[in-house]
């Protein structure tokens, strides 16, 4: 009984193909049945997100001898010839596997490292496949295992801290000039993309009011729908500019929108109450020596991706500690791998006249115990809030299973 | 000798006596604060925080009975003499912050404060103690006096390095200049109210220790008011730092400039205890 996986991602295969391999909710469920069905796999896992398509299986052989048939199956079911896959799949086996979706969990492998998306994918893989029994007890084991891990990435490393979209450092920044947003008002110029980007981050980092205002009353007033926000005439800038604390523009406009005097203006009448201004128009909306003005913060487009990508470096930085996270589980789950092998060949060898079936069910015996043993503590590992006592409890756990070995 | 490390020898004699105990203690504590804030800065992690907070509490009470055991050693009591005075403002400025750090819920603050808690601390108890003659305690009224005059000095010692905190962070960010520090330091919002809050409890306190010395004064002397240079300064001060506090929160200059009022009336305020206490006040020699 070996992992396997058979996948491909973002790095392996240019976005044609991975768009032909994805798997709805609805394929993903007949591909797992029919990989059991066809007694290629004992238990499968098909995890699809817009960067990867990938299918965890348990081999009912050797991992490497059943790899072909479920890349053969792939091909089959998406119609995608085997030589266009056959350069885009990767495999991996037994602890290479487990290492793999470890990581994965953890953001480590995705093309916005440390992004947390990634987990909520992985939980609700595993939730749906759990539900369609197509998963059993190492399958639930492994995952499981990565869950924990990928939230003990996200809580115990800086991999998530720093703000890794322009929307996201854009409304970090407005935060490290005046805190909780909740009783700040922001105004957005445009309702375009760019802007409902901004305004959804707004919204969910608890800004108290939004503005919107816009050229078209139409396209402000549906934005100002969907958010809960005010729509104000095109123009009005005494009345917007004196209400807001954040600004967000991003209007298509050959001259700048908004220029110094009116902001000079607008600080006037604020008695210079500090104003953030993030300008996402491209040309720029609001007049560049505007930033020259007193207790104004201009942040334009350039700003802030080059915020976003001294972020990148940074987390990048994290990701040694993020592995040795990765590491420590995968030791402790491939120590109980291990002596369970060992077991099982040592004592079922010397009582000889089992059957097939009997062997079978000792074996499954022997893993109900170890899903107790293991995952019981797993889950109050889980479920432990205070992360010094968590840490504590892991740091047992390696005493207890792997005393005697090398630490990583 | 040779069994033990010159920091282990160190510490015993240190802790030979009552006072040498607490004298230790109190470093100890500080010092592993001031690392513990230091580590929350770099890798924001607030189990470091709470650690650096419980410390620095923990600081306050081996300070306090630090304090305690000098006076008696000394038979005066703390702000008799320049070292002792020191010592005081150091306790009374870390528990200020404290008191700050904990009603407003901020921490990073004080990996720029522990510093200059732990340099008043090694200045005052390490220094050579003279001999000092005994001096009567002068009573409740003169002991409130000056303790509330230090608790302001102190309280505004805070409201200082929290505005050049904020000058250095506003500059981050009107420059879009954007070091990993910008993410851990506290907003400029809370920066401003964490230096209004501080400069608060200073003009609180300097105003009743003011009343309090004239009372103690008219007591003395049968008379309410004698010149000393030390009122003009004082009153200076309490200006300053009135109009900083109206200024910070309702007028054009809030912000950078406000904060500039504020280190510049720190530096009257060191003056104050330096030229004015030395060469100027006769009635004041260290505070």
């Amino acid at each position: 009984m070996e992992i396997v996986l058979v996948g491909l991602n973002h790095r392996t295969a240019p976005l044609e193909v991975r768009e032909r391999v994805s798997f709805t909710a609805e394929q993903a469920r007949r591909a797992s049945g029919e990989l059991r069905a066809r007694g290629l796999l004992e238990e499968t896992l098909v995890l699809s997100t817009c960067n990867r398509s990938e299918v965890y299986g348990v081999a009912r052989e050797t991992a490497r001898e059943c790899a072909p048939g479920v890349t053969s199956f792939l091909s089959e079911f998406h119609s995608v010839g085997a030589d266009i896959l056959g350069s885009s799949l990767y495999h991996h086996y037994d602890r290479h596997a487990v290492r793999h979706l470890f990581r994965l969990s953890g953001g480590l492998d995705s093309m916005m490292l440390g992004e947390a998306e990634i987990l909520g994918q992985v939980r609700e893989a595993y939730r749906f496949a759990h539900e369609h029994g197509a998963t059993g007890p190492v399958l639930n084991r492994l995952f499981q295992g990565a869950l924990e891990v990928g939230k003990r990435i996200r809580t115990e490393t800086e991999l998530g801290a720093r703000p890794m979209s322009v929307a996201a450092a854009g409304v970090k920044l407005a935060e490290r000039i005046f805190g909780k947003l909740s009783d700040r008002t922001a105004l957005v110029l445009g309702a375009g993309t760019i802007s409902e980007q901004v305004v959804a981050m707004l919204r969910h980092r608890g800004v108290g009011n939004l503005l919107v205002m816009n050229r078209s009353q139409e396209h402000a007033e549906s934005l100002a729908q969907r958010f809960g926000a005010r729509v104000i005439e095109w123009g009005r800038w005494e009345d917007a500019l004196l209400v807001s604390d954040v600004l967000v523009t991003s209007v298509a406009a050959n001259q700048p929108v908004l220029p110094k005097s009116v902001l000079e203006m607008a600080m006037n009448a604020r008695g210079n109450r500090a104003l953030f201004a993030m300008d996402l128009g491209l040309p720029r909306n609001i007049e560049a020596t505007a930033a020259d003005v007193y207790n104004v913060y201009v942040y334009n487009i350039d700003d802030l991706s080059g915020i976003v990508q001294q972020n990148r470096e940074a987390r990048e930085s994290e990701v040694p500690r993020a592995e040795s996270i990765v590491d420590l589980v995968r030791d402790l789950r491939a120590r109980v791998r291990e002596e369970r092998g060992s077991f099982l060949r040592a004592r079922l060898d010397s009582i000889g006249h089992l059957t097939e079936g009997q062997r079978q069910e000792i074996e499954t015996l022997v893993d109900d115990v170890l899903e107790k043993l293991l995952i019981g503590p797993a889950e109050r590992l889980r479920g432990e809030r205070e992360l010094r006592r968590k840490i504590q409890n892991v740091e047992a756990l390696r005493d207890l299973f792997l005393s005697g070995r090398e630490k990583p | 000798m040779p069994k033990y490390t010159a920091g282990l020898y160190l510490a015993i004699r240190l802790t030979e006596s009552k006072a040498h105990l607490f004298l230790f203690l109190t470093i100890l504590a500080y010092s592993l604060s001031l690392a513990s804030y230091v580590r929350l800065l770099y890798s924001g992690r607030e189990t470091a925080g709470r650690i650096a907070t419980a410390l620095l509490a923990l600081g306050l009470i081996t300070h306090y009975f630090a304090l305690l055991e000098r006076a008696r050693g000394l038979h005066t009591v703390p702000y008799h003499d320049l070292y002792g005075s020191m010592s005081l403002f150091g306790w009374l400025l870390a528990l200020t912050y404290l008191t700050l750090e904990v009603y407003l819920r901020q921490r990073s603050v004080g990996a720029f404060v522990l510093p200059f808690v732990l340099g008043f601390f090694l200045a005052a108890h390490l220094a050579p103690a003279d001999r000092l003659s005994p001096t009567p305690a002068h009573g409740p009224v003169f002991a409130f006096h000056v303790t509330l005059s230090i608790l302001a000095y102190a309280a505004f010692a805070l409201s200082f390095v929290v505005s050049l905190i904020f000058l250095v962070q506003n500059r981050f960010l009107r420059n879009r200049k954007m070091a990993g520090l910008v993410w851990r330091l506290p907003s400029l919002e809370l920066l401003e109210r964490m230096s209004r809050a501080s400069v608060l409890i200073g003009l609180i306190s300097i105003a009743i220790g003011t009343v309090l010395g004239f009372i103690w004064v008219d007591r003395l002397t049968g008379q309410y008011w004698y010149y000393d240079p030390k009122y003009v300064i004082t009153l200076l001060v309490l200006l300053l730092y009135a109009m900083y506090w109206l200024l910070a929160r309702t007028t054009a200059w809030r912000g950078a400039r406000a904060s500039r009022l504020c280190i510049f009336n720190f530096v009257v305020v060191v003056l104050s205890f330096t030229v004015v206490n030395l060469y100027l006040s006769h009635s004041h020699r260290y505070f």
